[in-house]
């Protein structure tokens, strides 16, 4: 018991707090650069793979293969293929970049299909009627499948972008300075394993938990708004 | 911009990385069928159990789904020796990916159970359907059809999340990749092989799955 309150002691130490605090920053921050980055190529992608013709035939072909590729690549290879490939062709480059690079990749093959889902739900009748009012390609997404698309899409891209913030821990291998990663220095330092991480992973708890229950809400209330059932994309933790 | 690859070392050592290939699947299908029995037990405590159970049940799946399954090995492999329970890397991983499957399949299964109705079990007992004949008939078709595409996926997935063994040093694909990448330097085309390999066997078992689940349990089963 006295061990346990010397390590409690030492657990919320001002020093260790301070770096706690930068370490669960760096987390965040890096699932909010990643995803977002991700979510902005994810709809790029999407838009491709909805486009038709010959020209963009290529094209099509690439993200198609981008996606369904790395969706079938673990995300602890992918972090190593980044590393080595960064560290082949660029000097210099910080392990913060490899990271968000990495997270940014698998991302966007995660969030493309999702938003392809979305796009896929609006009803063929809406686009048909944008076609018969002379509507561009363009005005057609901006004014019709995109609007009511994002009700669709929100709520998974939400979960998935919520279920990142433990996948991050991933990056921890690298070298990142992030919540596992100090983890394992405190263990490294002579704390007990047991009290450590049972705190980082109160921390990953207290971090997720509140923005599964929000994403939950949203599903529901933007579920109910259209009048139909919510969307559901497994992922691995 | 001057790195010369060489592909024909990595290539070379490809029945080494099979033998990590081998383990991969030996430690996917364990943790695969050691979660799916945990989770049919919670799932069967969330929809069956009293309030206890379901408490319980409630609490595990909200706690290992909310924290990162790296986190839970790491507590398995350096925090149970200091209870004096010393763990195998093999083992910790094992076990830990075990209990988090568990969770997640939970929720799967949990569906499956909601979506079969009991008129309809009635019907099928009005038309004199025995009690085989409605499981068969009835029940399992309702089950297969909700939950299977997402068991089907979720076993890709824990396929791919097995990768995470390399960290605590056991030699499934990805850690005799670097492994084999510390002896010969070659860690670019080592991943990239082995990037390939896991995209060959996870297609290999997507296309299985998709056609087990066709022909026993009659539901389309995408596989891009």
């Amino acid at each position: 018991m006295a061990r346990f309150f010397e390590q409690l002691s030492r657990f919320f130490a001002p020093d260790n707090l301070g770096l706690l605090w930068q370490s669960i920053g760096m987390t965040i921050g890096m699932t909010i650069i990643g995803c977002g980055l991700g979510f902005a190529f994810a709809f790029l992608i999407a838009i491709t793979r909805q486009s038709g013709g010959w020209a963009s035939l290529p094209l099509r072909v690439l993200a198609t293969l981008f996606t369904e590729l790395f969706r079938r690549i673990p995300f602890l290879v992918i972090i190593y293929l980044v590393l080595f490939f960064i560290a082949a062709f660029v000097r210099g480059a910080s392990l913060f970049l490899v990271a968000i690079v990495a997270i940014c990749i698998y991302a966007t093959a995660y969030l493309s299909e999702i938003i392809r889902g979305g796009f896929d739900s609006v009803p063929r009748q809406q686009i048909e009627a944008a076609t018969a009012m002379n509507f561009s390609r363009w005005q057609t997404l901006g004014f019709v499948i995109f609007p009511q698309s994002l009700p669709v899409i929100l709520p998974p891209a939400i979960a998935f972008a919520v279920a990142f913030i433990k996948d991050t821990s991933l990056v921890s291998q690298i070298g990142v300075f992030e919540l596992s990663f100090r983890g394992k220095e405190l263990v490294n330092q002579g704390m007990s394993g047991l009290f450590v991480f049972g705190m980082i992973s109160l921390i990953y708890f207290a971090l997720s938990y509140p923005l599964t229950r929000l994403g939950r809400w949203l599903e529901k209330r933007l579920a109910s708004s259209r009048g139909q059932g919510p969307v559901r994309q497994l992922r691995q933790s | 911009m001057n790195y010369t690859f060489q592909f024909g070392v990595a290539l070379k050592r490809l029945p080494d990385l099979w033998q990590g290939a081998l383990l991969t699947l030996e430690l996917g299908l364990l943790c695969y069928w050691g979660g799916a029995l945990l989770g049919l037990l919670l799932a069967s405590f969330k929809t069956y159990g009293g309030w206890i159970g379901k408490g319980l049940a409630n609490a595990y799946v909200t706690f290992f789904t909310n924290t990162p399954a790296l986190i839970q090995i790491y507590f398995l492999f350096w925090g149970l020796p200091d209870l004096g329970i010393v763990l195998s890397a093999f083992n910790a991983v094992l076990i830990g990916l075990t209990l988090n499957t568990g969770a997640y399949l939970c929720e799967i299964m949990r569906a499956g159970f909601l979506s079969v109705r009991k008129p309809e079990l009635e019907a099928a007992e009005a038309l004199g359907f025995s009690l085989w004949q409605q499981i068969w008939y009835v029940i399992v078709p309702h089950i297969a059809k909700t939950i299977y595409p997402a068991l089907a996926n979720y076993a890709v997935v824990l396929m791919l999340g097995t990768s995470m063994a390399m960290i605590f040093g056991v030699e499934e694909l990805s850690g005799r990749a670097y492994n084999i990448a510390s002896e010969n330097y070659r860690h670019l085309e080592m991943f990239t092989v082995v990037a390939g390999l896991y995209i060959v066997l996870t297609l290999i078992a997507s296309l299985l799955l998709a056609l087990v689940g066709r022909t026993a349990f009659r539901v389309k089963v995408r596989v891009f």
